[in-house]
């Protein structure tokens, strides 16, 4: 009880957790914008891959941090406009269409980075971003270490927090983007375009998500791994149902998890010795299954999410 | 501008042909890969092509191929007849693999007359097992099946991890994460002599003529379709959707099991990490090529095994990553989701006056 | 009214496929007028302003509306957009509102640059309280609109197309939701609009209220316009036949005498999600040789009591009793095995499988019959040849029954309902909406096969917001409201009409 009570007061447990929580702050706030404007897109596990393996490749080529954060950010974008197409204009299966975009952007990924490096035994190395040490603040006891010494890209995603929460909630964006989740002809009979704002969302949303693939190669790690995103874009499309399709829950819920990731990695060392390590591992994915049944009864689900539309068929 | 229309009748010639062309397409496109990896396209598709049909040997390895592509492939076609989006067939498989190697490797020595239907039932009852409780989840509490399935795959792989270095560990593997090998007599024999096709293949044959027949025929298969197509039409008709969907579940999970079993049993004879490259995620690709249809997923199965048999053999003659052959599978599924439009309607393009006025 | 041109309708035509559903349509509609368009459902009505607001493009025909300043400038068609821009405002029958924001949002969408980050609220919210002021008409502004009364999201609706300065305001059946009084109120605020300086269209299929409220009717049939006159020159029996073609086909209606109970409800209460779907405590009996006829405005507990009935809710208090048998634990299955023949709502939703055969769908409620399965497999042959009888004897007609259901007319697709509910010779009948959206002939078949099974013995319950339908086929009339029967004691309109509002009669 004391070890767990230690863990839970450390600086450096609660610094992990921001940590681990970083792509996933991305990744829910991708498939919020997508699922808000209506549209469940399932190809964000193939768009962390994508931007992992394109951040990470960027930066290799001599693109620079930021270039590789653009470059990843654009990939995710050219996939989020592929499901895009195939799902507003064209009203395709949403699910399908999905899991088909994780298949090919995976695909892609892997290879891509087998052409470019065909005989690389162990994949090479970039220096990835530092942690932003900003003088006094970085000094501070216990918030200095946990918020001031994280990386450029988890100050990103904190900032993108508040920006999707302001444009959501005070925005007239963000009026039409609930509209169009919630009943596509209320903004078809005001002359705004349904089509546009449903495919700006996706490609939007994927490019943020592209962007918690990146924080895996450019800040976690500093290498390209197959199956280095290992489900994190799955949990995203579950915590965002958990978040009721808000920002400030996503925030919530990301750190909720991140924090029971790094609680497990601690526990896995301090009591090893009596269960095997591999519970640990299981729980992140099984908290994420509690968290559905959770919230799946009582989800205000955007109406029209799954549900195409047609111009014209009314 | 464009517009579309719904077209009043989808002919039959032009459904069939659908899937057809779509896989030729994601062919196709692979040249842009091929060529960017420097490779030539058009010795490439022949080398694929010696590889798949240029001896008895490389059509054996085909078909071992195509085997567990039909159980998962026709896992994924039911469930998703009735809705019920299983992706969990990955998941599934491994759970009908660790009950066929827990029963099938020492712990009951018995005939094989016996043991063979003992690992095939209880393996699928694993993965029947496996994709019933998401289907729970989805009735009771309205926890969305995809989500929880797909998370499961990733439960049952640290599970299965566990289970290689736990209980079912082989003691003779030094330490190395796998399985005993099933005993001589439960394992499923060969159809060929220095061959790796195995008897798994009739059994998913057999399975799929089953499924086509029951789907078509049988009131069990009228019901799964109406539930499939309109669940509040088919609830209001009486017919108990709840009852169906589990029905449905089950075989489902029990068919990814069966593809865990024939993997295991069939081919490899013991358990590791690695049984299956994805073969519950590319059955999801077979189902969609296949139109849903069981007999479907059989020629889809095929194709997909050609694809991945044709690029693991062009890989080794060319040094292209035989990451191609995902390349293609992934293609063919959104070409067969596009060609599925077209299919069901017309683009037209609205005569430009009109357009810009 | 002055004579000033605001509108001009130029030939529109309009073809779907082999369905022409505008046929070189001209109107005119002046300042100030209320210009009712009146035709049967599928006469074109909603189709033609479709193509006024932009959201269909004609395949031949021009649009031109008058400026400010009462100069016509020809539209530019098939762009909701600029038909905004011109002043021309419509409220369809399915409102356009998002539920998730509140109606300010509602009515300022599309006005303000989505791409700015700031927005005007201030000013938003003054215009929308003078418009309010102005036309009398009024909803609540910061809740999301989900929580409003169909009413107020009428009201909602409107007042969208007045904050766009709409000088044509294009109404598609807004009646069809309201109590006679909520539409009395409605109509009034109209006048005052009109008073104004606005301009209405409003489309209707209801005589009454076609003759008291406009001042100009033009009729529709199978997509072309068959006649206009001044209202003060029209009749009820003339209109009815330019709509239809020929005389109101008149239901024969013969008096019967009520049997014994055959439905019996006492005390039940459903817990529904909405207030659509619950009741409270209802008690009511059909006997047979009986029509009961259930009136109330939309959304006050229909849903409930047909889904009690059709044994898709689960009663949490009551008892229900068919004939004499107490039904302890209802299911769609038990009720049809109890002989109720049901007759859904939604009867693309509820009724059929749409990608399924015709056939399958006359046999989908009886897949138990020794006649159609044997050992859990079809008999196919039974299947086909049963449906053949069918469309035959209920003139169910479309390209075959071996073809997929939806691709039937909506007229057709309820002949395949009524089939599948009547060669069953039912016991009770619960038939909720049966003529809505079907043209006359196809509604009058419904009555006339009501009719049919009262004469044989049947008990029916006739859920319907159509007060006219009720009162020309029910023996006797229930009320509902808030999910609460009451007997109605009376076949009087304006009674039962008070009723339907909760005043006391």
């Amino acid at each position: 009880m004391m070890d767990l009570l230690n863990i839970l007061l450390s600086e450096s447990f609660w610094a992990a957790s921001l940590r681990i929580a970083t792509p996933l702050i991305f990744g829910v706030l991708g498939a919020l914008i997508c699922e808000r404007a209506g549209v469940l897109n399932l190809g964000i596990e193939g768009i962390f891959v994508v931007g992992a393996m394109c951040g990470w490749m960027a930066v290799w080529l001599g693109a620079g941090l930021w270039g590789g954060v653009i470059v990843a950010a654009l990939a995710g974008a050219f996939f989020g406009l592929l499901h895009a197409i195939l799902t507003v204009p064209l009203g395709l299966s949403q699910h399908v269409s999905g899991l088909g975009i994780t298949l090919f952007a995976t695909s892609v990924s892997y290879f891509t980075y087998r052409t470019a490096l065909p005989n690389v035994s162990s994949p090479p190395r970039i220096e990835p971003f530092q942690a932003l040490d900003i003088p006094v603040l970085s000094d501070l006891p216990f918030l200095g270490p946990v918020l001031f010494q994280q990386t450029a890209l988890t100050w990103l995603a904190l900032l993108m927090v508040a920006l999707v929460w302001y444009v959501m909630n005070r925005s007239a964006l963000g009026v039409a983007l609930k509209a169009v989740g919630d009943n596509p002809d209320s903004v078809d009979a005001q002359g705004l375009s349904v089509y546009a704002l449903r495919i700006w969302a996706i490609v939007a949303g994927s490019a943020l998500m592209a962007l918690g693939g990146a924080f895996l190669t450019m800040s976690a790690f500093d290498a390209f791994f197959f199956g280095m995103v290992n489900g994190r874009g799955w949990v995203c499309i579950a915590l965002v149902i958990f978040a009721s399709w808000r920002p400030g829950k996503a925030l919530l819920g990301a750190l909720l998890f991140g924090a029971f990731d790094a609680l497990q990695v601690r526990l896995q060392t301090e009591m090893g010795a009596l269960v095997p390590g591999q519970v640990f591992l299981m729980a992140p994915y099984i908290l994420s299954i509690i968290a559905l049944v959770i919230a799946a009864r009582s989800a205000d689900y955007p109406r029209a999410l799954l549900t195409p539309w047609f111009k014209g068929q009314r | 501008m464009i517009r579309i229309e719904p077209r009043e009748n989808t002919s039959r010639a032009f459904a069939l042909g659908v899937p057809v062309l779509a896989a030729l397409v994601a062919l196709l496109l692979a040249a842009i890969p091929l060529l960017a990896a420097g490779a030539n396209p058009i010795t490439a598709y022949g080398e694929m092509i010696k590889g798949v049909f240029g001896s008895v040997f490389a059509v054996s390895e085909m078909l071992t191929r195509a085997t567990p592509l039909i159980f998962t492939g026709l896992a994924a076609a039911l469930a998703f007849r009735a809705k019920l989006w299983n992706i969990g067939a990955e998941g599934q498989l491994y759970l009908g693999a660790m009950a066929a190697v827990a029963v099938g490797s020492g712990w009951l020595d018995i005939s094989g007359l016996l043991l063979v239907p003992l690992i095939v039932v209880i393996g699928a009852a694993a993965g029947a097992a496996g994709m019933v409780a998401p289907t729970y989840l989805k009735v009771r509490f309205g926890a969305d099946e995809v989500v929880t399935t797909l998370l499961l795959n990733f439960i049952i792989l640290i599970f299965l991890q566990m289970m290689l270095e736990g209980p079912l560990q082989d003691p003779m593997s030094l330490g190395w994460p796998q399985s005993a090998p099933i005993l001589d007599q439960g394992v499923l024999p060969p159809l060929m002599d220095r061959m790796r096709v195995h008897s798994g293949l009739i059994l998913a044959l057999v399975l799929a003529g089953i499924a086509q027949f029951m789907l078509l025929r049988s009131v069990w298969g009228f019901k799964l379709r109406a539930v499939g197509e309109n669940a509040a039409a088919a609830r209001h008709a009486g017919i108990n959707v709840k009852r169906s969907l589990f029905g449905v579940a089950a075989i489902s999970g029990g068919l990814a099991g069966l593809a865990g079993v024939s993997e295991v049993a069939g081919l490899k004879g013991y358990l590791t990490a690695d049984l299956s490259p994805g073969f519950g995620y590319t059955g999801i690709v077979v189902a969609m090529l296949a139109g849903l249809s069981p007999v479907g997923v059989v020629i889809a199965a095929l194709f997909i095994a050609s694809v991945f048999v044709g690029a693991d053999s062009m890989s080794r003659a060319m040094g292209v990553s035989s990451f191609l052959a995902d390349l293609v599978v992934s293609m063919s599924l959104l070409c067969v989701l596009v060609g599925g439009f077209l299919s069901k309607y017309r683009i037209l393009r609205t005569a430009k006056a009109e357009a810009t006025s | 009214m002055t004579d000033q041109t605001v509108l001009k309708l130029n030939g529109l035509s309009k073809r779907f496929g082999p369905v022409v559903a505008n046929d070189d349509v001209s109107l005119t509609l002046g300042r100030g007028e209320v210009l009712a368009l009146l035709g049967e459902n599928g006469a074109g009505k909603t189709t033609l302003m479709n193509m006024l607001f932009g959201h269909y493009l004609p395949d031949a025909g021009t649009v031109e509306v008058a400026d400010p300043g009462g100069t016509l400038h020809p539209l530019p068609l098939g762009h909701p957009q600029a038909a905004l821009a011109a002043g021309v405002g419509m409220v369809h029958q399915h409102f356009a509102l998002a539920e998730n924001i509140n109606a300010l949002d509602n009515i300022t969408l599309g006005s303000e640059p989505l791409l700015s980050l700031r927005r005007d609220r201030r000013a938003a919210e003054r215009k929308i309280k003078d418009i309010m002021a102005r036309s009398g008409l009024t909803a609540p502004q910061d809740v999301p609109v989900g929580r409003l009364s169909v009413g107020e999201r009428q009201r909602v609706e409107i007042l969208k197309a007045l904050y766009r300065d709409a000088r044509i305001l294009v109404l598609d059946e807004p009646t069809a939701v309201l109590t006679p009084q909520e539409a009395d109120t409605l109509f009034a605020n109209i006048k005052t609009m009109t008073a104004e300086g606005l301009s209405v269209i409003f489309i209707s299929h209801k005589l009454r209220e076609v003759l008291a409220f406009s001042d100009r009717i033009a009729v529709l049939r199978h997509g072309r316009k068959v006649g206009e006159m001044a209202t003060s020159e029209a009749d009820e029996g003339t209109i009815a036949r330019l709509m239809v073609g020929a005389d109101t086909p008149k239901v024969a209606r013969e008096a019967a005498t009520p049997g014994a109970p055959v439905l019996t409800l006492q005390n039940v209460s459903v817990a529904g999600r909405s207030k659509r779907d619950t009741l409270q405590g209802v008690t009511l009996t059909v006997h047979a040789h009986e029509i009961l006829g259930i009136a109330g405005i939309s959304g006050n507990g229909q849903s409930g009591l047909a889904n009690l009935i059709s044994g898709l809710a689960v009663p949490t208090a009551g008892m229900i009793r068919v004939d004499e048998t107490e039904i302890a634990r209802p299911s769609a299955a038990t009720m049809v095995a109890a002989g109720i023949g049901r007759i859904p709502e939604d009867r693309h939703h509820e009724g059929i499988v749409g990608a399924m055969s015709v056939a399958e769908n006359m046999v989908i409620e009886r897949l138990g019959d020794p006649d159609i399965q044997s050992r859990g497999l079809l008999r196919r042959d039974a299947i086909q040849a049963n449906a053949e009888g069918l469309a035959q004897a209920y003139d169910v007609r479309g390209p075959g029954v071996g073809a997929a259901a939806r691709l039937l007319s909506g007229g057709n697709i309820q002949k395949l309902i009524l089939a599948r509910v009547f060669e069953r010779a039912p016991r009770l009948i619960l038939a909720n909406q049966p003529t809505r959206g079907l043209d006359m002939g196809a509604a009058a078949e419904v009555g006339r096969r009501l009719l049919e099974a009262r004469g044989r013995g049947a008990g029916v319950v006739l859920i319907s917001e159509d007060l006219d339908e009720i009162l020309g086929l029910a023996d006797r009339i229930m009320v509902i409201r808030d999910g609460a029967l009451v007997e109605a004691g009376t076949m009087d309109r304006a009674k039962i009409g008070l009723m339907m509002a909760g005043e006391p009669a």
